[in-house]
């Protein structure tokens, strides 16, 4: 139930707390992807709170529910401030990679992109069109480089052009394949002897199901995740499994995206993607 | 951390089977396990509850024909697992060709879904049965999209047909329709569109997508999902059928461990065939959909038939019958064959996608994740840096030998030494067989290899263990004999 559907059953005043409310919302966080471990602890968690308005029940739960890190980019105490953007394929990572840059050096910031994703063909060139567009510049190495050496490159420049912020695309990887999970953990290590990295942010996809938790749990394994960014929220899918990973690991979502355009980003506001689920 | 539906039926129906007679509150109990673990696998909700009610009545029909001592749990099992194949379709279909012309296939999804890595595998796919397939570019949205698709056509030498950059330049109509006049006029019997990603939603895009269908008439639209999509599978898959409309679905991203409860809520609510399965990142991986292995899959019950398939495809007939009639003949398994079937091994695959495809998997993820697939490469290496002579006849290995085979393959002497006994070993245990001896342990080419798990056997491309099903129902009628 929506906001605005919420308003309606007000004017046509419906009682609340009855036991078709109670289940109209299992229902929607079901339907949104929560989980059906999530959604059984919510829903009882909401009935011994305030077991007279649901709604409000449900969405007082699920705002304790979130966690309390910063939501906002963490700063590095001086020089390049570098962020990793991680995720399995087809969530957005090259394209979020670039609107978070357009959003940065929109805000007065000298961003600096690199292209390590140098596996899936013309990813490259895709965040170099994406640059072009934006006026950012683009690090890039031969085709099929090692990515962790794009990567290498790509912080000693940003360290020598006194960048503010470094955002580094990596390839699209299946947490399945310790391999390339191994790969990833050799790109953040081979960064880190230039400059540390204080965003590793994983893309999640709004429509992914249940196995978004074991994407999180995997890729934070290999690389220690500081944020998420949830993209494809203009869709019709609800992104619950966003807050299913917040809430069981206890990494913020800080970022939202809503396009295919530059400024569809925006920074996590939690009331109305809380209102957005139920 | 997800339970597999065996597991979780595995506790509720024990405690059936120790108590004789099934009741119909035993039934209600199974159903809400059941719809627990379709939750967790992402089948959604509505697809869940119909699914439910389905179970449930055919369970409790099922009840009063039981005879005391058939496995009932075991019937209430199959009952389950015979409703999921039903609904995801009980025959893989294939693309319908067109009586004249260039068959059209579009494919459409939503962003990411994989379509452009998708259109040239599915082009791969029909080019290697001898089909003259072209790639049209009409995703002229996602930057560099046409880029991809040409880098993929050219990886598999098929022709792209892109006469637009792409980026947000040009007509995706026009290209389609062009695309098929080209591909009639160079006798190309086959033309696959691939579209830009659209969300079910965007009203814009959708009607783009339907101007393309009606411009070019295809003969499949083939709808394009990632396994791992859940709930809003079926809004999406529903957005797009009331849309640009489909024939058939693929999955991709298959190779991940979702369990893929979307193909099921998919099948359901739209009633259309999944005709194909992505399963990696190579062109090659790419499959027709088989929905008695996705119903295992989706109850976590392994994908033994594509462990047998693989494993059939990897052995070479030629070389399991020249070790059979070896073996028939009393000649020695050498070192050479060892090598033989190690490469092999290594052709199906990564021993971890391999391992979790046999049942029960779910349960040794950790071991599995543990695998160091890199043993099997080492110990080639090792072999490999033998003599022909060595590997004939392992007798000879002395310890100057070793250290020089040490140092060639890179490990240490005290892994040369160890191969070698183990090998020795497995060597004996083939002569005991051949006397007609109990074989104990291992089939002999993996007994090298450490890591006591259910491995498919030498010789023959697939030996399914006897000994013990994956599924606990099953499992618990072989050990009752």
């Amino acid at each position: 139930m929506g906001l605005f559907s919420k308003i309606i059953s007000k004017i046509k005043g419906t009682p609340d707390g009855s036991s078709a409310d109670w289940s109209d919302l299992e229902v929607a966080l079901i339907d949104a992807d929560l989980g059906p471990e999530l959604t059984q602890q919510i829903m009882s968690a909401a009935r011994s709170a305030k077991a007279d308005d649901p709604h409000e029940g449900i969405l007082q739960v699920l705002r304790a529910s979130l966690s309390t890190k910063p939501r906002t980019i963490v700063r590095a105490h001086q020089g390049v401030t570098t962020l990793l953007v991680v995720g399995v394929n087809g969530t957005g990572k090259t394209t979020s990679a670039a609107k978070l840059a357009g959003l940065l050096s929109s805000e007065d910031s000298r961003v600096l992109l690199a292209a390590a994703d140098t596996f899936r063909a013309a990813a490259v060139d895709q965040l170099r069109t994406w640059g072009e567009r934006l006026d950012i510049d683009v690090v890039h190495g031969a085709d099929s480089a090692d990515p962790a050496s794009v990567a290498f490159d790509a912080a000693q420049q940003a360290n020598a052009r006194a960048m503010d912020y470094l955002i580094i695309d990596t390839a699209g990887r299946l947490h399945t394949k310790n391999d390339l999970m191994a790969e990833l953990g050799k790109v953040k290590r081979v960064v880190e002897k230039v400059s540390p990295v204080q965003e590793v942010l994983l893309v999640i996809d709004a429509t992914t199901g249940q196995n978004g938790l074991l994407q999180a749990k995997v890729f934070a394994e290999a690389v220690e995740l500081t944020g998420i960014i949830v993209t494809k929220l203009d869709g019709s899918a609800k992104g619950g499994i966003a807050l299913a990973i917040e809430h069981s690991m206890g990494i913020p979502i800080k970022f939202v995206g809503t396009g295919e355009s530059a400024t569809d980003i925006a920074a996590f506001e939690p009331d109305s993607y809380l209102q957005g689920l139920l | 951390m997800f339970d597999s539906l065996t597991q979780r039926l595995g506790g509720v129906l024990s405690s059936l089977r120790s108590r004789g007679k099934i009741s119909s509150a035993d039934v209600e109990n199974t159903c809400q396990e059941i719809h627990q673990a379709l939750l967790e696998a992402d089948v959604a909700l509505v697809v869940v509850n119909e699914f439910i009610e389905l179970i449930r009545q055919r369970s409790l029909d099922a009840l009063p024909t039981l005879q005391s001592g058939t496995n009932q749990a075991q019937v209430i099992f199959e009952i389950i697992n015979a409703a999921l194949i039903e609904i995801l379709g009980s025959q893989a279909r294939r693309v319908r060709f067109a009586k004249q012309g260039p068959t059209v296939v579009i494919l459409a999804g939503l962003q990411g879904a994989g379509k452009t890595t998708l259109a040239g595998k599915l082009a791969k796919f029909y080019k290697d049965q001898g089909d003259t397939p072209i790639l049209v570019a009409s995703d002229l949205q996602r930057p560099n999209a046409v880029t991809q698709l040409q880098v993929v056509g050219q990886s598999i030498g098929v022709p792209v047909f892109a006469p637009e950059p792409g980026n947000g330049v040009g007509n995706a109509v026009a290209v389609a329709q062009d695309g098929v006049a080209f591909a009639r006029s160079k006798q190309h019997n086959m033309v696959i569109v691939d579209t830009a990603g659209r969300l079910g939603v965007d009203a814009t895009l959708m009607k783009e997508a339907i101007a393309i269908r009606d411009a070019v008439n295809p003969d499949e639209i083939l709808f394009v999902v990632d396994a791992m999509i859940g709930q809003d599978a079926v809004r999406t898959a529903q957005a797009f059928l009331d849309g640009v409309g489909f024939d058939g679905v693929v999955l991709t991203k298959m190779d991940g461990d979702a369990r893929g409860g979307a193909a099921l809520s998919i099948a359901h609510i739209t009633k259309r065939p999944i005709m194909f399965a992505s399963t990696g990142e190579k062109v090659s991986d790419f499959d027709i959909f088989y929905p008695e292995r996705m119903a295992s899959r989706i109850l976590g019950m392994g994908d033994v038939a594509t462990l047998a398939e693989q494993a059939k495809r990897a052995f070479d007939p030629e070389s399991s019958a020249k070790l059979e009639s070896k073996f028939a003949s009393g000649e020695d398994f050498t070192l050479e064959d060892f090598l033989e079937q190690l490469q092999a091994m290594s052709k199906m695959g990564s021993m971890s996608k391999m391992l979790g495809m046999l049942p029960g998997a779910a349960s040794m993820k950790k071991q599995i994740d543990n695998f160091d697939g890199s043993e099997l490469i080492r110990t080639q290496a090792i072999v490999q840096s033998m003599t022909k002579a060595e590997r004939q006849d392992p007798k000879i290995l002395n310890g100057s030998r070793r250290t020089r085979i040490a140092n060639g393959a890179g490990r240490a002497v005290s892994e040369v030494n160890s191969l070698v006994e183990r090998f020795s070993q497995a060597q004996k245990m083939m002569k005991q067989m051949r006397k007609g001896g109990v074989p104990q342990g291992m089939p002999p080419a993996l007994a090298g290899m450490g890591a006591g798990m259910a491995r498919p056997s030498a010789g023959k491309p697939i030996q399914k263990k006897k000994s013990k099903s994956g599924n606990p129902a099953k499992r618990a009628a072989q050990e009752r004999g």
